[in-house]
């Protein structure tokens, strides 16, 4: 199973490594990453393998979106089977 | 593997266009809560609502999060309290609201649907006490919404039913008159009413039913608005296939939810309600996709055209998106609840007759509608009755939620605030049908072969 973590947000250094960290921190796996700024703006599209996560998923999504607040970044992660469903017959 | 372009059009829809999952609504059977006693029944509805969706409002949250979607109600249907409470007094019946209400308040759910009758045919004498204190019932509750279907296109339409929902309507204005007549958007009189409907104020868990199920109701006006907006200047064929496209996502996640819920609950999966349900938020509109489809207004000559279409596409993208489909399934045009509804009716576009005849190609019926608080119990029957007859006729559900708003007038509005919203107060025509509605007795159903 895996989990798209999007970031968005006025671009500054190290967001990547921050986010990286945390994937880390709860054994999330990041397999992918497409990631650009545009006018300072730094948006993030991140896949995470998450069959090992260390605590549930709800919680996960918590832990990211708080760090994104410290930040000031917007941080969603979202279980990929929405995307799936969504445009996949 | 999903792709970027896709995983921003979800955050897009979610985020942007307001899409959301309207509702989960577990329905639960209260046949075993039958009892002689009313204490013991009460507690036994209790018990029985509260163990059998214990999580109901936990499992939504997790979904919410697992997904990032918002899941806007988790609400609760039961047997109509009508067929389980058949001994019971008037007084009765109230107790059953009022541990209807306490068991929602016990769950956090948003509404409990059920307390409701089905008298399509005749009333039984439960019915007839049930339907007696609906006025009390929804003043005195919070969350209880009612119910009584009055007409089906096998039985034909319950006259006598339709005359008492005329003054029972009445009374609940009055008796919720400082909250606006609140009492009347918590009350819905129905032709072939559904019976897995997850959308209140209708909702019950029918009578074939299993014991426990879930079903879930989608929303999107807003996603399906920017579709038709992105498609710009397309004719009417391709703008179908828009709709039926956008239809389908919108869907489909309405059957990830309603089965990753059933699964969470332990509870069989009943029916996606494929349902473009408005809010009065911003970019949540119905009357806007209308308008977006090419209308000056909603209201304009032309609307029930485009609202045909628009219904008929969203059931044909969203049908192959879940594996059963059911409630009310359409477009729903509620004036209170419909940013762009509003509008329409206070430049003066949009009047009941044309919500009238927009009934007849979609669902629902005419929904939150306010009036002045001085019409006369017949012309609200009267109401009732033509919209009912529509319904029955074209072997459709239809619905009439009217709110005759105590001490208000043209040029007035309500404000329930929230989910509910506000309604500019709409003029009805005086002259009376009272000589009609008081002749009684049953219209016969409609013969079905000889079509024109």
């Amino acid at each position: 199973m895996k989990a798209v973590i999007t970031v968005t947000g006025k671009d500054s250094v190290g967001i990547i490594a921050k986010v990286s960290a945390e994937c880390a921190k709860y054994d999330a796996n990041i397999v992918d990453i497409s990631q650009s700024v545009l006018s300072e703006y730094f948006a993030m599209i991140m896949l995470a393998d998450i069959d090992s996560l260390k605590l549930p998923f709800s919680d996960f999504v918590d832990a990211m979106a708080d760090v994104g607040k410290e930040r000031g970044l917007s941080i969603n992660v979202m279980h990929e089977d929405i995307f799936n469903t969504m445009h996949h017959i | 593997m999903v792709n970027t372009k896709d995983i921003l059009e979800t955050i897009n829809m979610i985020h942007e266009e307001n899409l959301d999952i309207r509702t989960i609504t577990m329905g639960i059977s209260l046949y075993d809560c039958a009892s002689e006693d009313e204490d013991r029944l009460c507690q036994k509805i209790y018990d029985k609502i509260t163990g059998s969706a214990e999580n109901l409002v936990s499992v939504g949250q997790d979904i919410e999060k697992k997904y990032g979607i918002p899941i806007v109600n988790k609400r609760v249907s039961v047997t109509p309290v009508s067929l389980v409470g058949g001994t019971l007094s008037p007084e009765g019946y109230i107790k059953v609201a009022k541990t209807l209400d306490r068991a929602a308040k016990t769950l956090g759910i948003n509404f409990i649907g059920g307390f409701s009758a089905l008298v399509q045919k005749g009333m039984t004498k439960g019915a007839g006490n049930m339907i007696s204190v609906i006025p009390e019932s929804l003043a005195e509750t919070d969350f209880v919404c009612s119910s009584v279907n009055v007409a089906s296109t096998k039985a034909g339409i319950n006259m006598d039913a339709i005359k008492l929902m005329g003054s029972t309507i009445k009374r609940a204005a009055y008796l919720t008159k400082d909250k606006d007549s609140i009492g009347c958007a918590k009350l819905v009189v129905f032709a072939n009413v559904p019976e897995d409907n997850p959308f209140m104020a209708g909702a019950f868990h029918g009578i074939g039913e299993p014991e426990n199920v879930i079903n879930v109701g989608v929303s999107g006006p807003g996603v399906v608005s920017s579709a038709i907006q992105r498609a710009g200047e397309c004719n009417l064929s391709d703008l179908a296939d828009v709709i039926k496209k956008t239809a389908f996502k919108i869907t489909r996640v309405g059957q990830l939810v309603a089965s990753e819920a059933a699964k969470a609950l332990n509870t069989p999966f009943g029916i996606v309600d494929l349902s473009l349900a408005p809010t009065p938020a911003i970019g949540d509109s119905v009357a806007h996709i209308l308008e977006n489809m090419g209308l000056e207004s909603c209201g304009a000559h032309g609307t029930t055209a485009t609202l045909a279409m628009l219904n008929d596409a969203v059931k044909k993208g969203g049908v192959m998106a879940s594996s059963h489909v059911g409630g009310l399934s359409g477009a729903f045009i509620p004036v209170s609840e419909d940013a762009g509804m509003i509008d329409a009716v206070e430049r003066g576009a949009l009047t009941l007759e044309k919500l009238e005849a927009m009934t007849a190609v979609c669902s629902v019926g005419l929904d939150m509608i306010a009036i002045p608080g001085d019409v006369d119990e017949a012309i609200i029957c009267g109401i009732i009755a033509d919209e009912i007859s529509i319904g029955v006729v074209n072997t459709k559900t239809t619905a009439v939620r009217v709110i005759p708003a105590y001490g208000k007038a043209v040029g007035d509005s309500i404000d329930f605030g929230g989910l509910l919203g506000r309604a500019p107060v709409m003029d009805v025509k005086r002259y009376s049908p009272a000589k009609f509605i008081n002749r009684g007795g049953r219209i016969p159903a409609p013969i079905h072969s000889l079509k024109n």
